[in-house]
């Protein structure tokens, strides 16, 4: 079973908005993007677990002539509030890496 | 209009304004053509602070000396300069800081631009009027906007669209510095006005709004060269070193975007769902199929507050004991720092907020590594959180004892952490927020909007 790594050639996270993080899964194949984009491991449910956040605010935007699924949440806490970790929501991406894809 | 529109050129010589500018490039665009220049030269990405202060990102100096290259292109081409979201956040204060910057060069230089200054800035009883009007509209995630809200801002900005520049270009601006506008909209706005389809415009606007960030370049220091035809628009580099693809163009979209089909701006929506991105030559692609969908005439507000403040404490830790139990250091360390400054200040709980970050550890996600992780050294920062400096200092002081020597159990042996400055705490002023998420209705493109026309 691969983890999300193995089958994007790129992942990064950014703010889009003082409100919402943006995370564009790049796929490494038109076979790998087919086969896992629509994995439930990549579900609303799934993200949301991982960002501690509803899963009823997780967005997924397929783009297939890019290979890519974007996938826009709701910030847990607005940018730059007092516990803020990661302003411009860059690092984000990183928690998802190994989710398994079933 | 002296005809029917055949297309239209424009130069974006870089992503914000002050970045950095490399003159052959602006030298290649005015030869190519370019009948306009625009910019934008900021963003709300960097946090609230910008809107928050009125202060420009970008270093005044930089600022200038992009500025001065490209006044002097201004002067040689007779094109207009598009200058949009002045220095960082667009308010009155970030486009008089511009304003004076240009003034400057134009002084230096013997320049005498015709200049138009457009201010987006608005008063907190004009949006509480257009909430009191129903015309205020929620954006997700956040809730009915509150008039309590409103006045916990100290600066509001309305986004502007490309109407406010048209007005300028018909006034005879040769530079124009706008307030908070859509990026999209300040590099639209020289096409729409000389006719140009608003689906193409548009669309051209948002590839370019990072400057060459769309092309191998890949960052918005360089510059992007945007033509726009009748029925499309062609996008290259402002470089012969760099090409642009058809994937590095419709790739774009992605960028910093929650939607990478539909592009909500004031006035319609882009909707770039059926494009279609052709290689013209291995620099230059074609996009076809933008289309642009008119909605009732609306603008994003942001408002930053900064109503609470912090003061910051940083040790550095090598000590094996704390970085063999880095949870149980942090939790007692929490405890003591809270029950110390309960104590020294005579305050609840909840009146201060203490927040300790182990970097080297878990500092940026803040949730529990796995089982094993041990850290080579931690950065320990405190952030200590109040309703005023003053006070939010004075906790930082009286636990700076227990940030310094406090063991990770009772009845170690004292250590002491490795502090880097002197002194040690640090007031790090107003905790800046965007605390607006909000469109307002208007009845005209200029309703919220004021313009002045300068002679340098």
């Amino acid at each position: 079973m691969p983890k999300l790594k193995d089958v994007c050639r790129h992942i990064r996270s950014k703010v889009a908005g003082p409100f919402w993080v943006t995370i564009d899964l790049m796929f490494d194949s038109q076979e790998n993007f087919d086969r896992y984009s629509q994995s439930p491991a990549l579900s609303a449910e799934a993200i949301a677990k991982v960002y501690g956040i509803d899963p009823k605010g997780v967005v997924h935007y397929p783009v297939p002539s890019l290979k890519v699924l974007k996938i826009s949440y709701p910030r847990k806490t607005p940018q730059g509030s007092i516990e803020e970790r990661d302003l411009h929501s860059g690092q984000q991406y990183v928690y998802i890496l190994d989710i398994e894809l079933g | 209009m002296a005809g029917p529109f055949t297309s239209v050129k424009i130069y974006v010589p870089q992503g914000s304004l002050g970045v950095g500018l490399f003159p052959e490039e602006v030298d290649y665009a005015i030869a190519w053509g370019a009948q306009a220049m625009a910019t934008d030269a900021g963003s709300t990405d960097a946090g609230a602070a910008y809107l928050a202060k009125g202060i420009s990102k970008n270093d005044r100096g930089s600022v200038k000396k992009d500025l001065t290259l490209l006044m002097a292109a201004q002067q040689k081409a007779k094109i207009p300069l598009l200058i949009g979201t002045a220095a960082q956040a667009g308010g009155d204060l970030n486009v008089n800081w511009t304003r004076d910057v240009i003034l400057e060069i134009a002084r230096e230089q013997g320049y005498k631009p015709k200049i138009a200054l457009l201010y987006s800035e608005q008063q907190q009883e004009t949006i509480k009027r257009k909430l009191a009007e129903g015309k205020v509209i929620n954006l997700p995630p956040l809730g009915d906007l509150d008039a309590a809200t409103i006045d916990s801002c100290l600066h509001i900005v309305a986004l502007m669209g490309p109407e406010p520049y048209h007005k300028a270009l018909d006034a005879g601006a040769d530079i124009i510095i706008g307030g908070r506008t859509s990026d999209p909209a300040v590099i639209a706005a020289f096409a729409l006005w000389k006719g140009a389809p608003a689906g193409p415009s548009w669309h051209a606007g948002k590839i370019a709004e990072c400057g060459g960030q769309s092309t191998t370049s890949n960052t918005g220091q360089r510059g992007i060269l945007i033509e726009i035809h009748a029925d499309g628009f062609d996008v290259e580099p402002a470089s012969p070193k760099f090409k642009a693809t058809p994937d590095s163009i419709s790739g774009h979209l992605l960028y910093e975007n929650k939607s990478p089909w539909r592009l909500t701006e004031p006035g319609g929506e882009l909707d770039v769902t059926r494009c279609e991105y052709a290689a013209m030559t291995d620099s230059k692609v074609r996009v076809t199929g933008s289309v642009w969908d008119p909605k009732p005439y609306t603008m994003k507000i942001e408002g930053a507050s900064g109503s609470q403040f912090q003061t910051i404490m940083i040790v550095g830790i090598s000590d094996p004991l704390v970085l063999a139990e880095p949870e149980v250091f942090h939790d007692h360390m929490l405890l003591r720092l809270t029950e110390r400054a309960k104590s020294a200040t005579g305050l609840d709980e909840s009146e201060f907020h203490i927040s300790l970050r182990m970097y080297g550890y878990n500092g940026v996600s803040g949730v529990k590594p796995p089982p094993g992780s041990k850290p080579m050294e931690i950065g320990l920062m405190g952030v200590i959180t109040a309703k005023t400096q003053a006070l939010a200092s004075e906790i930082a002081k009286a636990c700076n004892p227990y940030f310094f020597h406090m063991p990770v159990r009772l009845g170690m042996a004292m250590p002491s952490y490795g502090w880097p400055f002197t002194p040690g705490d640090i007031d790090r002023g107003p905790v800046y927020q965007f605390v607006l998420n909000h469109v307002v209705r208007v009845d005209d493109p200029m309703e919220l909007v004021r313009m002045e026309m300068i002679d340098a």
